[in-house]
């Protein structure tokens, strides 16, 4: 079945994005890149050091996987637009994932100030990627600014609690046709096969893989498990019934 | 948590509750509160208690969790870069007090530059600049030059000096300084008192609202402790860890973080009123990270090499590596300290024990923008 993925031009392989800021060594990352057979994956400018001879986080992203890099720190637009132009000129590739936090506590995203970022850096050709509080209005707005796609919380970051949001995502989903990553806050493989199942484009892991036991077996659960909601979503499921069937049809009386 | 948000800390800190010393909770007590997703100012009190000594597993698995989900298995490495040993204040527990014996200096320019490559030569990217308070000898200016300098080498430079204005702050992130470490030393006025006999530290108010200006300047990262072993060390630590609750929830864009410096003695020099134990330290970070489960910790290297190992996976998010309290003291050999270090451990020491901990060192976590 032909079942292909495409932000911003790029013809995506897989429907898994993953991170690389949380593991114990960056050696892990082409090993759970490969064993979740992702497709991009995110970095953190503010991790970037060209000049480091050993540990240049960037020495360890695979050939073939798209670089994602984010604006983590960032606490308003201005600051997101230069980190991003910086990424640039560091030879990072154009797609950009905005992240605008100014809340030390919640680490919810400013989707005002990510909206004014997103307007500046498409036009400036960058491939935007917003991540967002799910929010209708937000994704019009974003969509119109130029996101390629949108990448609202399922829950607060790194709580693993799952697809929290999953109504305003749906709501999401339904009414704009811009390719909808969940990023943070699924914490199960079975959480990321739900927002796979619910229609979204991709699913981004990071706590969930990083934070196991075994982050290499983990990543190979999440990979199986976007697949598997992706199939379910394309096989369209049946129709949720909350009660049974009546015995005795109710227009039983129109024969 | 709170709606209505004090004034001041000083509100706070008047408000604070006594410390009973006979009090002690339940074992089921804090088992509940070890449970909870959310601690109160009460619950984090309770598990600061010698009670509470009796659940240190439990407390450390929880922390450790907790850090795990939040800052991943990584650790932020940085170093103390000492400007100049020269000081007005009479702190009696610091080697650099007015009126020591210790031979005092000044990083010229030339010798600035070369302590920095020194330090940027093993990977480091943020530093953390120090000096002591002395207008003549330092002036502001001084310090903001030094930061302007320091910026081709580093990505973030935190300052620890005295306490200024919030234009003295804003003055130094416009040089580059992004971050502020700044401890209270002690939250009780009258141990404060004995323990700063002159000098203009003395005023322990505008020491204490220090952190909060530079919260207002713009910084993005402030950084508070009180010197464990000057006074009741679990109070001292409660009311550290209410100080951070007030300037996060006040200034919820700064990153708040805390340090649990802990006073040794030293053989024929200052002996701290009060012993603070292994144990206790554990469960102060500990307790502190379940009340704060997103705010940063920083351990220096004032503690042995076994303790930072220990304590490195349970809750810390930050350590000082290589590092060096004398002035220009990895170029200019010889020069005496500010205070005896207990980890002398160099950089690629540090980063081959974190990794066998299962820690990723992390050289550079900021990009100036």
């Amino acid at each position: 079945m032909e079942d292909s993925l495409t932000i911003g031009g790029t013809r995506l392989a897989s429907r898994l994005f993953v991170g690389t800021g949380k593991y114990s060594g960056n050696d892990l990352i082409p090993k759970v890149v490969a064993a979740a057979g992702a497709s991009v994956i995110t970095v953190a400018v503010r991790r970037i050091d060209p000049e480091a001879r050993e540990e240049n986080i960037l020495n360890h992203v695979p050939p073939g996987v798209v670089l994602m890099p984010n604006t983590s720190g960032a606490r308003n637009a201005q600051e997101a637009v230069r980190i991003a132009r910086l990424a640039r000129a560091a030879g990072c590739g154009n797609w950009i994932k905005i992240e605008v936090i100014d809340d030390n506590r919640y680490l919810m995203p400013d989707n005002l100030e990510t909206l004014k970022a997103t307007e500046i850096l498409a036009a400036e050709g960058f491939v935007v990627l917003p991540y967002m509080c799910p929010d209708l209005y937000a994704a019009r707005r974003l969509k119109a600014a130029g996101a390629a796609a949108l990448m609202p919380l399922g829950a607060p970051i790194g709580t693993n609690r799952g697809l929290k949001t999953k109504e305003l995502v749906r709501v999401m989903l339904e009414e704009t046709d811009l390719p909808v990553v969940v990023d943070a806050g699924l914490g199960r493989p079975s959480q990321a096969a739900e927002a796979m199942e619910l229609g979204a484009a991709a699913v981004l892991v990071n706590t969930a893989i990083a934070s196991a036991e075994e982050p290499v077996a983990m990543a190979t659960a999440f990979g199986l498990a976007v697949r598997a909601g992706r199939l379910a979503w394309l096989a369209g499921p049946g129709r949720r019934r909350e009660t049974a069937d009546a015995s005795s049809p109710l227009t039983g009386f129109l024969r | 948590m709170s709606h209505h948000l004090p004034a001041s800390f000083q509100e706070v800190l008047e408000a604070a509750p006594p410390w009973p010393e006979t009090e002690s909770p339940s074992r089921s007590r804090l088992e509940r509160i070890l449970g909870q997703d959310r601690l109160s100012t009460e619950d984090f009190r309770l598990l600061l208690s010698p009670a509470a000594e009796a659940l240190l597993e439990p407390l450390a698995r929880r922390a450790r969790e907790l850090t795990v989900r939040h800052f991943g298995r990584t650790m932020q490495l940085f170093t103390p870069l000492y400007l100049a040993n020269h000081c007005i204040n009479g702190c009696r527990y610091c080697g650099y007090h007015a009126g020591g014996t210790v031979e005092r200096h000044q990083l010229s320019h030339d010798e600035l530059r070369r302590e920095a490559a020194a330090i940027a030569a093993t990977g480091l990217r943020h530093i953390l600049v120090l000096t002591g308070e002395a207008p003549k000898q330092t002036p502001l200016e001084y310090i903001g030059g030094c930061v302007a300098a320091l910026r081709e080498w580093f990505s973030s430079i935190a300052v620890e000096i005295y306490p200024l204005t919030t234009d003295g702050y804003r003055y130094l992130a416009g040089q580059g300084a992004d971050s502020l470490t700044l401890y209270q030393e002690a939250y009780d006025r009258d141990c404060y008192a004995r323990m700063h006999p002159f000098g203009p530290k003395r005023d322990f108010d505008f020491r204490l609202e220090a952190p909060e200006r530079g919260c207002q300047a713009g910084l993005r990262a402030v950084n508070i402790g009180a010197l464990l072993g000057l006074h009741d060390a679990r109070r001292e630590f409660f009311l550290t860890g209410l100080h951070a609750q007030y300037l996060q929830e006040k200034y919820p864009g700064v990153e708040i973080a805390i340090s649990p410096p802990r006073i040794r003695p030293v053989p024929g020099g200052f002996q701290p009123p009060v012993e603070v134990t292994d144990r206790m330290l554990v469960q102060f970070v500990t307790a502190f990270r379940l009340f704060m489960p997103r705010a940063g910790i920083t351990l220096s290297s004032r503690e042995r090499a076994e303790i930072r190992d220990g304590l490195a996976p349970l809750c810390v998010t930050r350590m000082s590596a290589g590092s060096n309290t004398a002035v220009g003291g990895r170029t200019r050999p010889g020069q005496t300290g500010q205070f005896e270090i207990d980890d002398a451990r160099s950089v690629p020491e540090m980063c081959e024990s974190l990794c066998r901990a299962g820690r990723q060192p992390v050289f550079k976590d900021w990009q100036r923008s």
